[in-house]
């Protein structure tokens, strides 16, 4: 099974201080797989995104990229490699213009021109290509952060809280893309708070509490878990 | 690279017209001290304009330069355009060195280059290197003067430093520049690798403000290490960026042409009017028109190189 995954991830570990943000976390990830990560606050779920995306370098475990083992490569060789991710909170280059956010990703990714313009017509961000990505609103600062990892052309997206600040209208609009871009072969780590909206996109869930693993399986499932209950109503 | 007439027209130009000056107007060494303050408000352009790094301690460049074609005049016995290279060469030898203090931002990173220029004056300016950099006495090159052909050399650099900003203005590496200033975490997810580019930034700050402490050296010939360590240099030649605008070619073309010629104006007649009136000016600028005076043809719908 893991021959074929895309990304795979094994036992990841990372600690700051006496806190262990991650401990001991594994997955794989096959082309046009979408997983959901879920969890309380504070459980580990962007660190681990920051782990596998070159943010943070772990303390242990390794990343392999089809089978290419990538552990401690920078983002930008990541980016290059096919991995990308978006962020909690939206990070566009304020002072540069939304056509440039995307053009930047692809120019330096060694993507075709044309897959800027793609990623732009895909999130429907076109008509704003122009303005300045600082005048945006955050729903499409989110868009923005989505296009501009688009533009490098992943095979596998970190997709950390798209949902959070969006409208029940945007909510379906942004599933629609993710199942759209998951249809291409696109593999999806999809963190999230809204269980609804995961719904959606995924029936996979990965369950995380204190940095590590409770639960993995079906999101139907999870509802019924006594351990997740507990850990997210409180025992 | 220069994809308008008025990039091209600008790298041209502006050198030309140096070139020309004195045959117009006779005080020809302050031509070529605006021509040196051009090239430094340039080269502060490239690493403050695009990164955001501010380096108070630019001037240490300049200096480095200095020294570098100096000792090159006076051990080696080279040429001196040979020795402007070599100048240059040892600035960018510097920032390379320097290049930790890019992990620094904001105001650190100004305080610790400033620090680091004094450093190194300070080391250049030790009596216990007399036999080396002459310490605190100073060099004399006078075996290599020449006003006219140094002078003509400082032309040539303000036009190759307005060609690499304009390549700047124009490139994916400038508007990479501009990506990595608004924020690293996500220029790194879109491929950019933000210590290289930060590194080609800085290095061309210093090796400008190198060359040309270099061709400075050559011009005056003789000179003590606090003329070309003086901290006031980099002081001037960041408020003529700022005041002009960082980030865009014109501005500190605006900006030292302005403020230069009211300092010849006024500052040299009455030195503590000018102090005051730089003072205010600052203050101004930082409070109301942080992008500098071009930002107003911007304003006013121009689209400004």
């Amino acid at each position: 099974m893991s021959s074929e995954a895309v990304l795979t991830a094994r036992d990841l570990g990372i600690s700051f201080g006496n806190l262990k943000a991650v401990d001991g976390i594994s997955l794989d990830l096959k082309p046009g797989e979408i997983m959901g990560l879920v969890g309380p606050n504070g459980s580990g779920k962007t660190t681990l995104v920051n782990l596998v995306s070159g943010l943070y370098r772990p303390d242990r475990g390794e990343v392999r990229l089809g089978g290419r083992k990538v552990t401690g490569l920078a983002p930008h060789h990541l980016a290059r490699l096919g991995l990308n991710r978006t962020f909690q909170v939206p990070k566009p280059f304020h002072t540069l213009t939304v056509r440039e956010n995307v053009e930047l990703a692809a120019f330096y990714t060694r993507q075709e021109p044309h897959t800027a313009e793609k990623a732009l017509e895909f999130t429907e961000l076109a008509p704003l290509a122009d303005r300045l990505a600082g005048s945006l609103n955050v729903g499409q600062q989110k868009l923005l952060d989505l296009a501009r990892a688009l533009a490098t052309g992943p095979r596998i997206l970190l997709v950390d809280e798209l949902g959070a600040g969006l409208g029940p209208m945007e909510l379906d609009q942004v599933a629609a893309k993710l199942l759209e871009l998951a249809g291409t072969g696109v593999a999806l780590l999809v963190v999230e708070h809204l269980l609804a909206f995961l719904n959606q996109l995924t029936s996979r869930v990965l369950v995380m509490n204190a940095g590590t693993r409770i639960f993995e399986g079906k999101l139907a499932a999870a509802a019924e878990d006594p351990l997740v209950v507990e850990v997210f109503l409180g025992g | 690279m220069f994809r308008k007439p008025l990039d091209l027209g600008l790298v041209v130009l502006i050198p030309v017209l140096f070139a020309l000056a004195p045959l117009a107007y006779n005080n020809q060494l302050l031509l070529f001290n605006a021509m040196v303050f051009l090239a430094l408000a340039q080269g502060i352009n490239i690493i403050y304009g695009f990164t955001g790094y501010l380096p108070f301690g630019y001037v240490g460049f300049f200096g480095a330069g200095a020294y570098g074609a100096s000792l090159t005049v006076m051990f080696l016995h080279l040429p001196a355009p040979v020795a402007v290279l070599l100048g240059g060469l040892t600035a960018l030898a510097l920032g390379l060195v320097l290049s930790p203090l890019l992990r620094l931002s904001g105001v650190y990173f100004a305080i610790a280059s400033l620090a680091a220029s004094e450093a190194v004056y300070y080391v250049i300016a030790n009596p216990g290197l007399v036999n080396i950099t002459k310490g605190p006495y100073g060099v004399s090159l006078d075996r290599v003067y020449s006003p006219e052909f140094s002078y003509l050399v400082m032309a040539v650099i303000v036009g190759l430093v307005t060609a690499v900003v304009v390549y700047l203005k124009r490139s994916h590496l400038g508007l990479s520049l501009k990506a990595v200033r608004d924020d690293p975490l996500s220029s790194e997810t879109a491929g950019i690798d933000v210590k290289r580019q930060r590194m080609l930034a800085w290095s061309w700050s210093a090796l400008f403000a190198g060359l040309t402490g270099a061709v400075f050296a050559w011009q005056i010939s003789v000179f003590y290490p606090g003329t070309v360590f003086d901290p006031s240099i980099s002081i001037f030649a960041i408020v003529f960026t700022l005041f002009g605008g960082a980030g865009t070619v014109l501005g500190p073309i605006l900006g030292t042409v302005v403020l230069y010629g009211v300092y010849n104006l006024i500052g040299i007649t009455e030195p503590q009017y000018f102090q005051l009136i730089y003072g205010v000016l600052i203050m101004v600028l930082v409070l109301f028109l942080p992008e500098g005076i071009v930002s107003l043809l911007k304003r006013g719908g121009a689209n400004v190189l």
